[in-house]
């Protein structure tokens, strides 16, 4: 696992007030929304802020969401192309 | 209206009303003490809730089922202060980020009545639901609105009603500043013996489940309250003269009365001249050197009297004074903050 898959376990935990979970709880391919970690829509703004203030990275297409959102691994894959910090 | 079941949360323990146990705190700052919210609410909703909605949700929910009651057909809540922690989160993220970048949980949550909301969507009613935030007379504003809602209107059978506050870090610090907490630190069991401005301010919450018609379960029975927002102190015996008469009682008639003395020597001789003049003769309750003061407070001083009157009996912590009665049929609540918002309710045994 690298240290951005770790970094934003980190920060989800952090962000979204996921009381008494660790990082090795949430696996790399399993999906934030729905079934998977159970992530709602207010999550999703929540997450769209995270990617802006640490990574500099500005959704401008808010369909994109929802394939960056899907996992771990998604959004990890779009933050090493896309950041700007 | 009938109070059927109650639960409170302060800084004392869960039995704190019965028990004869007296927790000493020192600080002038109280934090309510944590209860098992996750027996109640889900790991997911929980994250999102500031204190105020865990403790408004567990007692309010605690409070039906002593009732036997699943829903109510009115939701009515009292908070002088809102949910302040996450409007203090919202407003540092404000500074933080320079007004971008504001993620929405905090700002959600931090509107006076996300208490009320919350309760309703944890419930799932969709009746009347209402915030009153009016300083220390937030839950008396609830009590008379539960009295108008089932006097005007007959489908309301079932109100739940109480109160709640929590401190947060910045926005409580703030009260220091023109004195409404002690500049010294101070023991709670040296509050009402000081002679200093200010009081220890604390959170709590108290909820009461009530009902048009007498039940088997009912606790008490709440006659009647009042609100004045403006009383001099030399004026206070007349106008509780006033309120008792309204339902043909004297003073002399009370078998308690819950006072809420705070050790703000400014203000607490609206109390003392009570105690020295038409309740003399009548037993005196205190209990804000337990819980301390916040503007719900005063719904912990009903259930006070709720317990007293289902109980029949006083834990000795609560006495004032060296007066007894043989029986508690009738208890008189009397409460005010800085000497404004005074607050009257009157609750008779069932």
């Amino acid at each position: 696992m690298s240290d951005l898959h770790t970094e934003l376990k980190e920060s989800i935990i952090e962000q979204l007030n996921l009381e008494d979970m660790q990082p090795a709880d949430i696996e790399n391919n399993e999906a934030l929304f729905g079934d998977g970690l159970g992530l709602d829509s207010i999550d999703a703004l929540e997450l769209i802020v995270l990617l802006e203030k640490d990574y500099g990275i500005k959704l401008t297409d808010p369909n994109q969401g929802k394939q960056i959102f899907n996992s771990i691994n998604t959004m990890a894959d779009f933050i090493e192309k896309h950041r700007t910090k | 209206m009938y109070i059927n079941g109650m639960s409170n949360i302060s800084a004392q323990p869960d039995d704190f009303l019965t028990s004869a146990e007296i927790i000493d705190i020192q600080g002038n700052i109280l934090s309510a003490v944590v209860r098992p919210y996750r027996e109640l609410i889900k790991p997911m909703l929980l994250r999102r809730m500031s204190k105020a909605v865990k403790m408004g949700i567990y007692t309010a929910v605690k409070s039906l089922s002593r009732s036997g009651l699943e829903c109510p057909d009115a939701i009515l809540v009292g908070t002088g202060q809102g949910c302040m922690q996450d409007t203090e989160k919202f407003m540092q993220q404000i500074e933080e980020s320079k007004e971008q970048l504001l993620t929405p949980t905090s700002f959600i949550q931090s509107t006076h009545n996300t208490v009320s909301g919350q309760i309703a969507l944890f419930l799932k009613c969709n009746g009347y639901n209402m915030t009153y935030t009016q300083n220390s007379v937030s839950f008396e504003s609830c009590l008379l609105d539960a009295q108008m809602q089932l006097e005007l209107d007959e489908d309301i059978q079932n109100v739940l009603i109480g109160a709640v506050d929590e401190t947060s870090e910045k926005f409580t610090g703030f009260q220091k500043l023109d004195g409404q907490i002690k500049a010294e630190t101070i023991l709670n069991k040296e509050l009402f013996p000081s002679s200093s401005p200010g009081s220890i301010i604390s959170e709590s919450a108290a909820f009461f489940s009530i009902s048009r018609e007498k039940t088997p379960r009912s606790l008490a029975n709440c006659v009647g309250s009042k609100i004045i927002n403006e009383i001099q102190s030399s004026e206070i015996e007349e106008k509780v003269v006033e309120f008792l008469s309204e339902f043909d009682l004297k003073p002399e008639q009370m078998d308690a009365v819950v006072l809420g003395n705070n050790g703000d020597h400014r203000f607490d001789d609206y109390y003392q001249i009570l105690q020295q003049g038409i309740f003399n003769n009548i037993l005196q309750l205190n209990y804000k050197s337990l819980t301390g003061e916040n503007n719900s407070i005063s719904a912990i001083g009903c259930a006070l009297a709720v317990s007293v009157l289902q109980h029949q009996k006083i834990p000795k912590k609560f006495r004032a004074n060296s007066k007894s009665a043989s029986k508690f049929r009738r208890i008189l609540i009397y409460n005010q903050y800085l000497g404004r918002n005074h607050g009257f309710i009157l609750l008779e045994r069932p």
